[in-house]
């Protein structure tokens, strides 16, 4: 029997094995990756993996014995190359060709690459795999120079890392502000003086022109500001979905894999989970691609519930995290679909959130080491809870009080 | 090794041995024992890997921080001997531990 074809092993495509099993999916599933490893958490790479205190075996999800007593075989370190609808059938970089009864894309993203000239000289890093933070790692002593190209979460949670490890680090970005495309002013601000208290130096508004070999191995960084002198350069500038494939097999993509709220594609065989695709999120009234685990597994369980003919649709709020420094922050839904900032609590006190409200009901919330207000705001987000901002913003007024 | 048992709220016991410096919620997982979920993978961010602690390790597996407690406020079927387990590090002196999970992560 053909089964189940799943390309990409990351964290969708091990929820989906799970899942399929749990939902009585009874036929062969076999998992193709094109790194080495088993299914593993990514958030990790960019914190506690980079500073060492995470061995690289505490990354992977699952054990190996799950994938064999769930009869799944993973295909680690092949990648697939070419997907024929018509046939059903994944040819993979070995020139094999594996049969599918029913196909899924798992297959993530993958960094958007500096395009500027020099780009390509040693000492230059991304960080997206573990082979990318092990090549990271020998360069990560104290007193080096890093510069970082790209000031979102990736290029911050490496800036915090890098600081407490003692290195020298700068922090490039090309717009006004960090983090400016996924949160407020207010957090930006809160998170670049954080890091600037930790010794690190930010520069915004600057976009780099390109790299020149220096002396010793260094890189020299030019910039719209000061020229920079590196031992090495991470770049963390975005990250795009990993289509090419699909877009090739004639699956329609469009900013991902268009998928619908089961995550079917455009073919009633396949399916897309997770970075790779972009999905309606009925909660929010749009469609959207998201980065992050929560959706990789709460799109994987949509999808196997309706492989096993249980449609659900998938209608969760977003949430992410971050760890830097001392600070948890904790997001949940979108905060560029607010209009009006309350705040609640003081960001000097390293402890405070930030509420988006559209139309007077929560769209979103960034905590900072505020559980209480991420957990709550995420119940406000489903529920649409009209809120009253004076409340909102009192911090004597607690949480749960907002929700009756 | 230290020995955990994890009994599922249906009563089933999985009795495995943990190595000492793993979390208990990486226990369960790295041994197959279903009921927790821990969907993000150990960052006190999900209460998802929600578990009772039996009352004679109370004192053993420490103290909840403030993170901790305030994101169990918020799962489901919380009493006082509720943790998140991937906030409990395993020491020689859980040797023996016994955690319930609850129904609601079934």
């Amino acid at each position: 029997m053909a089964g189940m074809v799943v390309i990409g092993a990351g964290q969708a495509a091990s929820q989906l094995v799970a899942s399929l099993r749990t939902e009585g999916y009874a036929a062969p599933i076999t998992v193709v990756g094109d790194e080495p490893y088993p299914p593993y958490q990514r958030p990790p790479l960019s914190k506690k993996f980079l500073s060492g205190e995470l061995a690289e075996d505490r990354l992977y999800i699952r054990p190996a014995e799950f994938y064999e007593q769930a009869g799944a075989a993973l295909m680690l370190g092949v990648r697939a190359t070419r997907v024929d609808l018509e046939a059903k059938t994944v040819t993979l970089a070995t020139g094999d060709r594996l049969a599918y009864e029913t196909l899924a894309f798992t297959t993530g993203s993958r960094v958007r690459r500096l395009t500027t000239p020099g780009a390509d000289l040693p000492g230059i890093f991304y960080l997206r795999g573990i082979a990318d933070v092990k090549a990271i790692q020998p360069h990560f002593q104290a007193g080096k120079r890093i510069v970082i190209v790209g000031g979102g979460y990736i290029g911050l949670e490496v800036a915090a890392v890098a600081a407490k490890r003692g290195l020298k680090v700068t922090v490039v970005e090309a717009l006004e502000r960090c983090l400016q495309r996924v949160t407020s002013k207010l957090m930006s601000d809160f998170f670049e003086g954080v890091h600037r208290e930790a010794g690190v130096t930010i520069l915004t508004s600057t976009g780099v022109h390109g790299f020149k070999a220096g002396a010793n191995g260094t890189v020299i960084v030019e910039t719209a500001g000061p020229q920079l002198e590196a031992d090495l350069v991470v770049a963390g500038i975005g990250i795009l979905p990993e289509q090419e494939v699909a877009q090739a097999a004639g699956l329609v993509c469009e900013n991902g894999i268009v998928v619908d709220e089961f995550a079917r594609a455009s073919d009633p065989n396949v399916y897309a989970i997770g970075d790779c695709s972009n999905h309606p999120n009925p909660l929010l009234g749009r469609r959207l691609r998201l980065e992050s685990v929560q959706n990789a597994i709460d799109q994987a369980k949509a999808a196997a519930a309706a492989i096993c003919g249980k449609p659900k649709p998938y209608a969760e709020v977003p949430w992410f995290w971050s760890d830097q420094y001392d600070l948890k922050l904790q997001i949940a839904g979108l905060s560029m679909l607010g209009d009006d900032l309350v705040v609640r609590g003081d960001p000097a006190s390293r402890k405070f959130a930030a509420f988006y409200l559209r139309a007077g009901a929560v769209a979103a919330v960034d905590a900072v080491n505020a559980a209480p207000e991420y957990m709550i705001g995420r119940m406000m987000i489903a529920q649409k809870k009209q809120v009253d901002p004076a409340k909102l913003a009192d911090p004597s007024v607690p949480m749960k009080a907002l929700m009756g | 090794m230290p020995k955990i048992t994890y009994i599922e709220h249906t009563g089933k016991e999985h009795t495995v041995e943990v190595a000492t410096g793993l979390t208990v919620m990486e226990g369960a997982i790295k041994n197959l024992v279903p009921g927790i979920d821990a969907d993000c993978g150990g960052a006190c961010a999900c209460a998802t890997c929600h578990v009772y602690v039996d009352a004679a390790f109370a004192a053993k597996t420490g103290e909840k921080s403030d993170m901790e407690q305030t994101m169990l406020d918020f799962a489901n079927e919380v009493n006082e001997t509720s943790r998140l387990s991937c906030q409990i590090k395993v020491t020689p002196e859980l040797d023996g531990l016994v955690v319930r999970l609850p129904a609601s992560q079934h």
